[in-house]
């Protein structure tokens, strides 16, 4: 696939319309790594920062869900390739985060003892 | 009988023309547009983030359960974890780069971002290893506690994770310097790009939930 090119979809009557988009080039890669770098610094000041400790689970977890957002729709290219492959990691990732609230959950609710 | 001419997709498939009589093709293949090999391997990472979602949802339903030490608060070394984070990041942007050099048909700068990024992936590596090492030292084994067990598994298939990607980058690398990796083969460094910054992300995951978010 070529950079620049757009990918059609072929609707049986000779109409195409675009699916897929440029993706981006070196300096929005550049200028989301520097973001990338930043949002890691600001999770380790936040892990140091006394005060900010009883927020610090959700700033992490917002943190850590807004650098995984960034690297999967920009540099993993989801913001700009077919929907479909949204669909297919989406499902993926949907299953995966299932399956860890649901075992938080019931590990919450009928914890085991502490004896190993 | 009058024809349209025939759309070319990117995967190189040609769908068939729309024909004034249906009877010449009954039964025409339609083709959504998108490389079979790239959907295979976003539907690989996809089985791949539920594999990851057990290894961390154990690791998570287990946390704090350990009645024996070491225990995670005292066994992390967060500030050196953290340059580690950043070394698979940097990773991230020097891969990226590999391909929009590869898509400009820049391939002497391809071969320079992707020795770039398999070094960084050993450097990841290698941190990795003396991390493990140290909690080695420190009492801390496959078979200790529970907190060594899930640790060592998640981190361990993670790191093995890297090193396959290692390997990967290598070989297209060592094709390229062959002659066998041009502009039109970009398709090949796009995939490899797309299984190295979900390793990436998965390391996101574990940086924050493992390392960073308290007892």
């Amino acid at each position: 696939m070529s950079h620049g090119e757009q990918h059609l979809t072929h609707d049986g009557g000779g109409h195409a319309e675009p699916l897929e988009h440029a993706h981006p080039g070196a300096r929005t890669y550049t200028i989301i790594g520097v973001i990338l770098a930043i949002f890691t610094l600001a999770e380790v000041w936040a892990y140091t920062f006394e005060p900010l400790r009883p927020l610090l689970v959700p700033v992490l977890l917002v943190l850590s869900a807004c650098k995984f957002a960034m690297v999967v729709g920009f540099y993993m290219h989801l913001r700009f390739d077919h929907p479909l492959f949204t669909g297919v990691f989406g499902f993926g990732l949907a299953v995966a985060a299932s399956v860890i609230t649901a075992l938080l959950f019931l590990f919450h609710q009928y914890p085991l003892p502490h004896v190993e | 009988m009058a024809r349209t001419a025939p759309v070319v997709l990117d995967s190189g498939s040609v769908t068939p023309p729309a024909l004034e009589s249906p009877l010449v093709l009954e039964h025409p293949h339609p083709s959504i547009g998108i490389d079979n090999r790239k959907l295979l391997m976003w539907a690989f990472l996809a089985s791949d983030c539920m594999f990851f979602g057990t290894l961390i949802a154990t690791y998570m339903v287990y946390k704090n359960r350990s009645v024996v030490p070491p225990f995670p608060r005292e066994t992390f070394d967060v500030p050196y974890t953290s340059v580690s984070a950043f070394v698979l990041l940097l990773s991230s942007l020097t891969m990226v780069l590999a391909l929009a050099s590869i898509q400009r048909g820049e391939e002497r700068r391809m071969r320079v971002w992707l020795s770039a990024t398999a070094l960084l992936g050993c450097v990841f590596l290698g941190g990795q290893f003396y991390e493990f090492t140290t909690f080695y030292r420190d009492g801390l084994t496959l078979s200790t506690n529970l907190f060594g067990s899930t640790f060592f598994t998640l981190t361990g298939f993670h790191g093995t994770h890297v090193a396959i990607g290692v390997f990967w980058l290598l070989s297209l690398v060592v094709h390229s310097f062959r002659g066998r990796l041009h502009q039109e083969h970009s398709l090949f460094v796009e995939i490899a790009v797309l299984y190295w910054h979900f390793v990436d992300i998965v390391w996101i995951l574990i940086f924050t939930l493992v390392y960073l978010i308290p007892d």
